[in-house]
């Protein structure tokens, strides 16, 4: 959220000698307070980076198996977290893994914050018909368990990565319209709205220079919070076989694919819920600090 | 002097509906208000909290519709107007608002918001810019107060962000609605002498609306005080507060904390009792209620303005009875 400053030349380094820390500044010291908050980030980072960068940083290749490496146990050598029944690198397998993984559970996040947040702000700026329209026919989605409901579509649609992408997105759609739209009505009330509107100033630009700026904080903060429940969604929507097709690697499918072996290696078995379990909780630690550190400057 | 905002019979009710959405009346916050307004003179607007003064500010430039009555600018009734017209007149009628914390957007540059009243009306980003730089000097606030957020700023220089933001677009007519009223005592009056100097360089005329007699007679050529939605006196300023027709001018007048001494003991009764609901206002003349002298006759009739003085009207039963015996 870089808020521009123009300064004019001259003045520049007037303006700046006396001035107070900026606002990212301000949230990063109030953020970095929270030790804890802090280690997620790391962890988080760490992981996504891992992730990205599989190619270079995994030891194998994806799909490359040794029929006589099958069934190692985590902490084997050369396969730091053991390897699966066709002797496949358990690391290499959730670090490429995750970039599926990850995808899918950032991606519908995001599309639903536009589509969502878009929604709200019409619903909630307008007020009257159109946000009863909006709101309620968004209710109906929202009454539906939100699992099933992503079943449900996932099923409809058909197996694979897109078609996850595309029903987690509508279960997340309604949550995100309904903080977008009560973030909306409360700015909608304040006075240099008011004073917009004698300006001259049209609905759109209103809303794009007024309201968007002050309910970003809150949107970005309820997605961010939402991406290790997307996650989840995607990688249960993936271990119930709606995802993706082997040999392809994700976490959610590996979790289905080793569950076999949890008599056998059960250490194994649980490697990819580990990982799924920690960049979630990750995502909600780093997301809380956030809030309350964005609340600061309120 | 010459007209150049003309209000005729302005009248707005709220209508209250049931939880099905079905009208069970209505809240009478303006009714039937007229007035006139001289080029670059100054009208004062006093009444207590709920009187309907910021309604009527707020119907003045069309944010609320109203539901009755013409509101003439140099001759063109404003509401029958829309689109770019109205944009055109909108430009020549400015507000300042009440609450400075409010009025600001928190996140925008200081310079930002006094900016977007031009970027509105199609100019671009850096001239724009330009022209706040110059209406926040106008208002007394130096360039470092311009690269902040209005969080930082103090209720004072916050208002007059917002004054420099109404003036930049150039208006012959400024609102100030309660302008001065979330601010210090101090402040206030460095803000009141900012409007009376702005006026003067910008040839400006005024509106100003307030609950605080003390500013209103400090500001105003005219005063008109309203009382649940009506105007129940007008005149010049000298005239409403040197000798009040309506009892309840002169009750305000009376209720207001003075360290004049001579004005001290006027005789006239203090303001007792509240607000009654403008939901169900009373019949007759509105501030029987509370009026020391209100007599039978004021239930069933509702006075009309007359004429009291020179360019002075009041509206009360008691004064058309003394006039006509």
């Amino acid at each position: 959220m870089a808020i521009n400053a123009p300064t004019a030349g001259g003045t520049a380094a007037l303006a700046t000698a006396g001035r107070e820390p900026s606002r990212a500044a301000q949230i990063w010291k109030s953020f970095s307070r929270r030790k804890v908050a802090l280690a997620a980030l790391v962890v988080l980072l760490l992981i996504v980076l891992a992730c990205l960068l599989a190619p270079w940083v995994a030891p194998y290749g994806p799909n490359d198996g040794a029929v006589t490496d099958r069934l190692k146990e985590v902490g084997s050598a050369g396969h730091v977290l053991g390897t699966d029944e066709q002797g496949r690198d358990i690391l290499s397998r959730i670090l490429y893994g995750g970039r599926l993984s990850l995808l899918s559970g950032v991606l519908p996040v995001l599309l639903a914050s536009v589509i969502g947040g878009g929604l709200g702000v019409a619903a909630g700026y307008f007020g009257g018909w159109t946000n009863t329209i909006i709101m309620r026919a968004l209710d109906i989605v929202f009454s539906f368990p939100a699992i099933l409901l992503a079943i449900g579509i996932s099923a409809a649609l058909g197996p694979g990565i897109s078609n996850i992408i595309i029903s987690a997105t509508v279960v997340f759609i309604p949550p995100i319209a309904r903080i977008a739209e009560s973030a909306a009505k409360e700015v909608r009330k304040e006075e240099f709205i008011e004073a917009a509107k004698t300006s001259g100033a049209g609905a759109g630009l209103i809303v794009r220079s007024h309201v968007l700026r002050n309910i970003f904080g809150k949107i970005f903060v309820f997605s961010t919070s939402q991406i290790g429940v997307c996650l989840m969604v995607a990688s249960g929507l993936s271990f119930l076989g709606l995802g993706v097709s082997p040999p392809t690697p994700e976490w959610g499918f590996m979790l289905n694919n080793l569950k076999q072996l949890i008599f056998v290696n059960p250490v194994v078995t649980i490697v990819p819920g580990i990982f799924i379990f920690l960049t979630s909780l990750s995502l909600n630690l780093v997301s809380d600090a956030l809030s309350d550190a964005l609340e600061l400057k309120r | 002097m010459e007209t150049i905002l003309e209000v005729k019979n302005l009248g707005k009710t709220f209508p209250i509906r049931n939880f099905i959405g079905r009208t069970k009346g209505g809240v009478s916050a303006v009714d039937r208000v007229s007035f006139s307004l001289g080029a670059q003179g100054t009208l004062g607007i006093v009444g207590e909290s709920g009187c309907g003064k910021s309604t009527l500010a707020r119907l003045l430039m069309r944010l609320i519709e109203p539901d009755t009555g013409e509101v003439n600018y140099r001759d063109r009734n404003i509401l029958s107007l829309s689109g770019g017209p109205l944009k055109e007149v909108r430009r020549q009628i400015q507000m300042v608002f009440q609450n400075p914390y409010s009025s600001l957007d928190p996140q925008m540059t200081v310079l930002d918001n006094v900016a977007f009243s031009l970027w509105a009306n199609g100019s671009g980003k850096a001239e724009a810019r330009q022209a706040a730089y110059e209406y926040l000097d106008a208002v007394g606030l130096s360039r470092t107060h311009a690269d902040r957020m209005p969080g930082s700023l103090s209720g004072g220089q916050r208002q007059r962000v917002a004054i420099a933001r109404a003036l930049i677009l150039k208006p012959e007519i400024v609102i100030a609605d309660e302008a001065v009223s979330a601010l210090d005592k101090s402040v206030q009056a460095q803000v009141l002498n900012l409007f009376q100097d702005l006026k003067k360089e910008f040839a400006l005329s005024l509106i100003f609306i307030s609950h605080d007699l003390h500013v209103v007679e400090y500001m105003s050529d005219e005063v008109m005080v309203m009382y649940l939605g009506r105007v129940v006196e007008k005149g010049p300023t000298e005239r409403i507060f040197g000798n009040p027709a309506h009892p309840y001018t002169r009750a305000l007048l009376a209720s207001a904390p003075s360290l004049d001494v001579e004005h001290a003991g006027s005789g006239a009764p203090a303001l007792a009792g509240e607000l009654p609901s403008p939901l169900n206002p009373p019949s007759g003349c509105r501030f029987r209620t509370r009026c020391p002298l209100a007599t039978e006759r004021c239930a069933r009739e509702t006075p009309a303005l007359t004429e009291v003085g020179p360019g002075h009207q009041a509206a009360c039963l008691l004064i058309e009875e003394s006039k006509s015996a």
